[in-house]
């Protein structure tokens, strides 16, 4: 450190003791094992969520909701603005890696059992920052006010709606009115910027201090073997150079996909044109969209709509608190039926979201 | 005389905390309340229509379907093959999509969940739980109107 470095930190130090702040940041370590390569999706995913920061504010600064005036002021960004075209793209194509790299990470602390006693606050957090991930997507898929995202919208916020007693109130607080119209558009920008936003970055916080103050997990193996044969890695500087580098190569990625294939406008929405064909919500919805044509109109007494709704509310849920029922794993055993969960998850949406794409 | 006083305090002391306790729970309701309140979206009043243009009889061809505003809502307007003309609300009863007419399948179709129904209205295949409501079609001279079913 040059010698203003130092002296602006000794200043700094001598008000507020950076010491502690230093030791408590520099002692984490990095297990080294054969699933090491798995931790690295964490940091991309904050790395994406930094990137929709950064692009979201600046689209700000020319986006205008409104129903006459969101799609033209896309239209604008992307033929006037000097890079608009890139920065939007950026966004667009950041949005969908981030959901994809968040979901790798969730998946792959699933089959580690990482969720297990002591961290399932950490679990929890992460959890309930995947559901705000696709919050983000569903509403800001809204904001260019486009035909597909019209219909997506109308669609989305009708399975909520379909919800026994609480579904209808919530469908209208959701649209602000009966209809998706521009009240809808105002509520979902609202969402997107400021509630979502803030709600994140709470959880985002708490994640990270937890995972400092926890230290990394370590596989279920390692238990079962002395400490001293354990390999770790120094977090600092040791992993996260090893992190910049991956998030460099991120970066290249998303400017590749950004530039090579611009993310598209398509059609202004119009309330009274029929729903194109081809239909599709993001990726990351399309197998639940999937699952919801083949079930039949009715099964017994009750919407078949209604039941497939259900049906993956309470998965979710299970999901979520995955930790409080798989109590074999906080034992330190090893528990097979999560993998098997875990293997029927990852295959049913890899093959409905194949299906739905092909279709 | 410290023992005889005990419950009177207790009882002083009782009041005052569900005096306290209430008017906490009286603010927090003054505050949510208003709030709740703000984010219900006020009922629009809606114009009433009876009835809307479709267009010139001659201008409608026979196996075509087109879609009108009907006040705020989409209605489809099916003439076919054979001439006759019916009217439903465009909106699928599955999942609020708006629907189309598919000459190729001879239906009425959502593209949203391939869900199908009839020149009746009836979902004839697919998700949709329950058939299209019907309007009135009513042919005056060359001019083609659709009103609600009475």
């Amino acid at each position: 450190m040059n010698s203003l470095g130092k002296k602006i930190y000794a200043w700094i130090d001598e008000r507020v003791q950076l010491q502690n702040l230093v030791q408590f940041l520099g002692k984490k370590y990095v297990p080294v094992h054969r699933h090491s390569v798995w931790y690295y999706f964490g940091g991309v995913s904050l790395f994406l969520f930094l990137i929709q920061v950064v692009t979201g504010i600046l689209l700000l600064l020319y986006y205008k909701s409104g129903e006459e005036l969101a799609f033209e002021s896309i239209q604008y960004i992307m033929s006037k603005v000097q890079f608009g075209w890139l920065v939007r793209s950026i966004h667009s194509w950041a949005a969908n890696l981030f959901v994809l790299s968040a979901m790798i990470h969730m998946f792959s602390v699933l089959f580690e059992k990482s969720y297990r006693n002591p961290r399932e606050i950490t679990w929890i957090t992460g959890m309930l920052m995947f559901f705000l991930a696709m919050g983000f997507g569903f509403s800001g898929y809204l904001l260019p006010w486009n035909e597909l995202a019209f219909f997506a919208t109308k669609v989305g916020t009708d399975i909520a709606g379909v919800v026994p007693f609480i579904g209808k109130p919530i469908m209208i607080f959701l649209r602000g009115g009966e209809d998706v119209t521009g009240a809808t558009l105002s509520r979902f920008f609202g969402f997107h910027v400021a509630v979502f936003p803030g709600l994140f970055t709470l959880l985002l916080g708490v994640h990270l201090v937890l995972v400092q103050r926890q230290g990394m997990s370590e596989p279920l193996e390692f238990e079962k073997t002395p400490q001293a044969s354990h390999k770790t890695m120094p977090f600092f500087p040791n992993f996260l150079l090893r992190d910049l580098l991956l998030w460099l190569l991120v970066l290249n990625l998303l400017a590749i996909l950004a530039v090579f294939f611009p993310w598209e406008l398509g059609k202004k929405a119009d309330a009274f044109a029929p729903a194109p064909a081809g239909i599709k919500p993001e990726w990351y919805f399309l197998f639940m969209f999937q699952t919801l044509k083949y079930i039949p109109a009715q099964i017994l007494f009750i919407d078949g709509e209604v039941l497939g709704i259900m049906v993956f509310s309470v998965a979710g849920f299970l999901w979520l608190v995955i930790p409080f029922w798989d109590r074999k794993s906080s034992r330190g055993e090893n528990n097979r039926f999560v993998n098997y969960i875990g293997l029927f998850v990852v295959i049913y949406i890899i093959v409905f979201t194949i299906v739905g794409w092909l279709l | 005389m410290k023992s005889m006083d005990q419950p009177h305090q207790e009882s002083k002391r009782d009041f005052l905390k569900y005096i306290l306790g209430g008017s906490f729970f009286a603010w927090v309701a003054s505050v949510v309340y208003p709030v709740m309140a703000y984010m219900k979206p006020p009922k629009q009043g809606e114009v009433e229509v009876s009835s809307v243009k479709v267009g010139a009889l001659n201008e409608i061809e026979n196996d075509s379907g087109r879609i009108v505003k009907f006040g705020t809502k989409p209605v489809i307007v099916v003439r076919t093959a054979d001439g006759e003309f019916h009217a439903f609300s465009a909106t699928c009863t599955h999942l609020d999509c708006t629907v189309q007419y598919r000459k190729d399948f001879g239906v009425i179709w959502c593209a949203c969940h391939n869900g199908k129904y009839d020149f009746n209205g009836r979902n004839i295949s697919g998700p949709p739980p329950r058939p299209l409501d019907e309007y009135r079609v009513v042919v005056q001279g060359n001019e083609v109107l659709v009103s609600k079913k009475t």
